[in-house]
C-alpha cells in the first residue's frame, strides 16, 4: 500500500534531499519594462485606457499625499507620519483589480488601497491630526486608518495579526457564500511573524477565499530580507502550505493589477487563498522615526527612487501612448498640492475630540467603574487646566 | 495546637499525629444527592451535567442566530476535549462548528476577524492556558479594535475554555489566566460555577457585543443541578448572591464557590452566619451586590484559585478599600494559592489550593 493519510507515497532506494535552494527561482511576471513598455505590445487591447489614467492619477495623488504628510510631521505638524513612497504600484494596482466589497485587512502601508475606495484627503488628514471628524475618534496613532463603510478594517500597529483575521472573515463569507473575498497586506517581515504561517496553513485546510499580498521591499526596519529569511523570498512559501503562489514586480501597477485580478477570481470561485510576493523597494525611512541612512547605502535609496520609480514607469507607458502628457502632469501636481495644503490647513484647525471619547467604545456601553474614572479624570483636568491640553474640550 | 495562620496564608490547620494530607477535603464537587444552590426557577426543570448545561446554552444560540459558531481544536466531530460541543458537527455542520489547526494566536485572530465582519464566533481554547498563546490577539485586537476604530468594528466574540487547578494535570494546564486577562481593557470576564450560571452565562455572553471571556473550571463540568426549562440569561455584570448571612461576606467564584459552601457548613454549626457571593464577573466586578453586603456585615473575605500577586483577588481588594473604606471593620482578608507553580504530586497540588479548613479558620480569626 503506497498511501499515507490519503497521500501518495512514492519510495526510493536513492536516499535525495531536497535542496534548500532551487537551480531556478520563482519566476516574476511583469507586462511593462523599466522603461514603461508593454514587454507584449499586442496586449495594449486587453488595457482599458480610463483605467489606466485613473490608477496612475491615484498613484500620483498618493505620492503627492505621502511628501507632503511626511514634511508636515518634519515640522511637527502632526506627531508620525509611515510613507508608502516605492510601493504606489502595489497599493493602487491591487485596489484597482478588487471589488468594493472585498474585506481589506492592511499592515499600515497600504493607505492606498483606501484611497482607491473613495477615502478623501481630508479624511486622511483628519486621522493623522486626531481631530474631532477622525472615524477612529483619536484613539490611534497617524496612518491607522479605518474605515468600516469602505471594507478597510482599522489598522492595528502588531505585525501579521491581522493575517489570521483575514483568514477569519473569508471563512465568514465562504459561510455565506458571498461573492466576495479577503484581503490582507503584509511586509516581508511580517512573513517571519507566526501569525502568517498560521494564518496561511489553515487557509489551505479551510480552503478561505483570501488573497495574501506580499509586499516584499527588501527591508523591515533595518534588517534586509538576507537577514529575515534564506528562502527564495515569499513566494516559494505557498507550496509548502499547499497555496498557489506568484511572484510578480510590485513596481509594475499592470502586472499587479493582473495578477490580483486573476488571484480574485480563482479565490472567490474556487474557494482557495492565493498568495502574491510583489517584489518592490521601502524607498522611504520605515517610518518618521527612523533615519534609514544610518543602515543603508544612500546611493541605493536613491537608486529606487530615481530610476525604478513605480510612478514614473506606469507615466511613461502612458505618455507613449499618448494617454497623458506633460501638462496633464503639472495640473495634476499643482491641483493636488493646493488640496493638501487646504486639507491639513483644515484638519489643523478642527477641536480634538472631547475627553468623553477616551472613555467610550472600550464597551458598548460605558460600565460604572469607567464612568467613575470619567468624573475622576474630569475633575482633574478641570481642577489644573494648565497643566492639560486647551485644545480638549471637557465633555 | 493550632498552627496560628497569619492572614492571607494558605496553611491547613493540623492536629498533631494526623498527617495534613488527610485532613484536606479534595473533591469540592457536590455528590448527587447534594443541589449546589436552589436555582431560582419554580418549574420543574431538567437534571443537566455543568458541561452539559454549556452545550445547551451554545446549541440555543446557534439555533437562534446562524451567526453563531464555534472554533477550536476538536471541537467538531471529536466533540471537544470536555464535550462542551458535542453533537454540534453533526447539528450545524463542519464549517460552523470548525476544528482548527494548532496555533491559538491564529485561530483567535480568526475569530476576530470573523466578528468584526459580521459573525459571532465562539473560541474555545482546550485548555485556559493555550490561550496565553492567543494573548497578543486577545490584548492587542480583541480588546482594543472597537475602540482604536472609532466603535466602527465591534468584536462579539466568546472565548472560553477550561482552566483553574484540575487532577494533576500538571503546572502547564493549571493556570488562572483571569489573573493575567484582567488587566486588558476592552474584555469582559465571567466565571462560571454551576449549572444554571454556566447556561445562562454562555447565552449571555454569546448575547453580548462585547468581547467576553468565560471562565469554566476542569472540575466543574460533571456538577449536577436541575435547571429551568424556559429560556433564561445570567446577566454578565451581576454577582450572585449564594447565602445570605449578617457576619461576613465572603467573596468567591468559580470552583471555590463550592469549597466555601462546605466550609460554611461547618462555619454555620459552629454558630457563624456568613454572607456567601459568588461574583460572577471577574471584570468589571459588582460592587452594587458586593457594597451592599460589605455595608451590612463589614467584614470581607477573598476565597480564590489565583495565586496571591496580581489576581483576582488582589484587584477586588483594591476596589473594596477605594469604595468602602468607611464600611470595613478589619482588614481584608484574601485566601489565595501561592506564587507557585501547580506541582504534578497530589498533596503539593492540594496544598496549592485554598482548602474549606483555611477558609473556616480565616474566618473564625476575621470574627474574633
Amino acid at each position: 500500500m503506497n498511501d499515507f493519510m490519503g497521500r501518495k507515497v512514492s519510495y526510493s532506494s536513492q536516499m535525495c534531499f531536497i535542496p534548500e535552494e532551487s537551480t531556478n527561482s520563482v519566476p516574476c511576471y511583469r507586462l511593462l519594462s523599466t522603461h514603461g513598455d508593454l514587454l507584449d505590445p499586442s496586449s495594449i487591447n486587453e488595457l482599458d485606457k480610463e483605467l489606466c489614467i485613473e490608477m496612475y492619477r491615484k498613484m500620483v495623488t498618493l505620492q503627492v499625499m505621502d511628501t507632503i504628510f511626511y514634511d508636515a510631521q518634519r515640522q511637527g505638524r502632526i506627531s508620525f507620519y509611515v510613507t508608502t513612497i516605492g510601493e504606489e504600484a502595489i497599493n493602487i494596482g491591487s485596489a484597482a483589480a478588487l471589488n468594493a466589497t472585498d474585506v481589506v485587512f492592511s499592515q499600515y502601508r497600504e493607505p492606498g488601497v483606501l484611497m482607491w475606495r473613495g477615502f478623501t484627503l481630508q479624511q486622511f488628514a483628519n486621522q493623522c491630526y486626531g481631530n474631532e471628524y477622525d472615524l477612529g475618534k483619536g484613539r490611534q496613532m497617524p496612518v491607522h486608518y479605518g474605515s468600516n463603510e469602505l471594507n478597510y478594517l482599522t489598522v492595528s500597529s502588531p505585525i501579521a495579526t491581522q493575517v489570521p483575521q483575514a483568514v477569519g472573515a473569508a471563512y465568514g463569507l465562504k459561510m455565506d457564500k458571498k461573492d466576495a473575498c479577503a484581503v490582507t497586506y503584509f511586509g516581508d517581515g511580517g512573513t517571519s511573524e507566526g501569525d502568517f504561517h498560521a494564518g496561511m496553513n489553515f487557509a489551505a485546510v479551510l480552503g478561505a477565499p483570501v488573497l495574501f499580498i506580499c509586499r516584499n521591499n527588501g527591508w523591515a526596519i533595518s534588517t534586509p530580507t538576507s537577514e529575515q529569511f534564506r528562502s527564495d523570498g515569499v513566494a516559494i512559501k505557498g507550496q509548502a502550505y499547499g497555496v498557489r503562489s506568484i511572484r510578480v514586480d510590485g513596481n509594475d501597477a499592470l502586472a499587479v493589477y493582473f495578477a490580483v485580478k486573476n488571484a480574485r477570481k480563482m479565490a472567490v470561485e474556487e474557494f482557495r487563498p492565493i498568495l502574491i510576493e510583489a517584489l518592490t523597494y521601502r524607498v522611504g525611512h520605515h517610518s518618521t522615526s527612523d533615519d534609514s541612512s544610518k543602515y543603508r547605502s544612500v546611493d541605493e535609496i536613491e537608486y529606487w527612487r530615481t530610476r525604478r520609480d513605480p510612478v514614473a514607469r506606469l507615466r511613461m507607458f502612458l505618455q507613449s501612448n499618448r494617454w497623458w502628457d506633460d501638462e496633464n502632469e503639472d495640473l495634476l501636481r499643482q491641483d493636488l498640492r493646493t488640496q493638501m495644503m487646504s486639507v491639513l490647513h483644515n484638519a489643523e484647525s478642527k477641536k480634538k475630540p472631547g475627553l468623553s471619547n477616551l472613555f467610550e467604545d472600550v464597551y458598548d456601553v460605558i460600565p460604572q467603574n469607567l464612568k467613575e474614572q470619567e468624573q475622576e479624570t474630569q475633575a482633574i483636568v478641570g481642577k489644573y487646566p494648565k497643566d492639560y491640553p486647551s485644545d480638549v474640550p471637557l465633555d | 495546637m493550632r498552627a496560628a495562620a497569619e492572614k492571607g496564608h494558605t496553611s491547613a490547620a493540623s492536629l498533631p499525629g494526623i498527617p495534613r494530607a488527610s485532613k484536606l477535603i479534595t473533591s469540592a464537587v457536590a455528590a448527587k444527592s447534594e443541589a449546589t444552590t436552589s436555582s431560582p426557577s419554580t418549574k420543574p426543570g431538567h437534571e443537566v451535567l455543568l458541561f452539559e448545561a454549556l452545550q445547551e446554552g451554545l446549541e440555543e444560540e446557534m439555533e437562534k442566530d446562524p451567526r453563531v459558531c464555534v472554533m477550536g481544536e476538536d471541537v467538531g466531530h471529536y466533540g471537544g476535549s470536555y464535550k462542551v460541543t458535542k453533537g454540534l458537527a453533526e447539528k450545524f455542520g463542519d464549517l460552523r462548528v470548525l476544528d482548527t489547526p494548532i496555533a491559538e494566536n491564529s485561530f483567535t485572530g480568526m475569530a476576530i476577524g470573523a466578528a468584526m465582519t459580521g459573525l459571532r464566533p465562539i473560541v474555545e481554547g482546550m485548555n485556559m492556558g493555550f490561550l496565553l498563546l492567543a494573548y497578543n490577539q486577545i490584548s492587542n485586537n480583541c480588546g482594543m479594535l472597537h475602540y482604536t476604530s472609532g466603535g466602527q468594528f465591534t468584536i462579539p466574540i466568546v472565548i472560553r475554555g477550561p482552566g483553574g487547578v484540575g487532577r494533576q494535570l500538571g503546572a502547564e494546564h493549571s493556570q488562572r489566566l483571569e489573573s493575567y486577562f484582567q488587566s486588558v481593557p476592552g474584555l469582559q470576564m465571567v466565571a462560571c460555577s454551576t449549572p444554571y450560571n454556566a447556561k445562562g452565562l454562555m447565552k449571555a455572553a454569546i448575547r453580548s457585543e462585547n468581547p467576553v471571556i468565560l471562565y469554566e473550571h476542569v472540575l466543574l463540568y460533571n456538577l449536577k443541578e436541575r435547571i429551568p426549562d424556559e429560556d433564561y440569561t445570567c446577566c454578565l455584570e451581576k454577582a450572585e448572591l449564594v447565602r445570605p448571612g449578617k457576619d461576613v461576606t465572603i467573596l468567591t467564584y468559580s470552583r471555590m464557590r463550592h469549597h466555601v459552601l462546605q466550609a460554611a457548613k461547618t462555619l454555620i454549626n459552629n454558630g457563624y452566619d456568613p454572607e456567601i457571593i459568588d461574583i460572577i464577573s471577574l471584570k468589571p466586578f459588582d460592587l452594587y451586590t458586593i457594597g451592599n453586603s460589605i455595608k451590612k456585615t463589614h467584614r470581607v473575605l477573598i476565597v480564590e484559585e489565583c495565586m496571591r500577586t496580581g489576581g483576582i483577588g488582589a484587584s477586588l481588594r483594591s476596589s473594596i478599600i477605594d469604595n468602602f473604606w468607611d464600611y470595613l471593620d478589619a482588614p481584608i482578608m484574601c485566601l489565595s494559592s501561592q506564587d507557585v507553580p501547580t506541582p504534578y504530586a497530589g498533596p503539593l497540588e492540594d496544598a496549592t489550593v485554598v482548602q474549606p479548613p483555611q477558609i473556616v479558620k480565616a474566618v473564625e480569626q476575621l470574627c474574633q
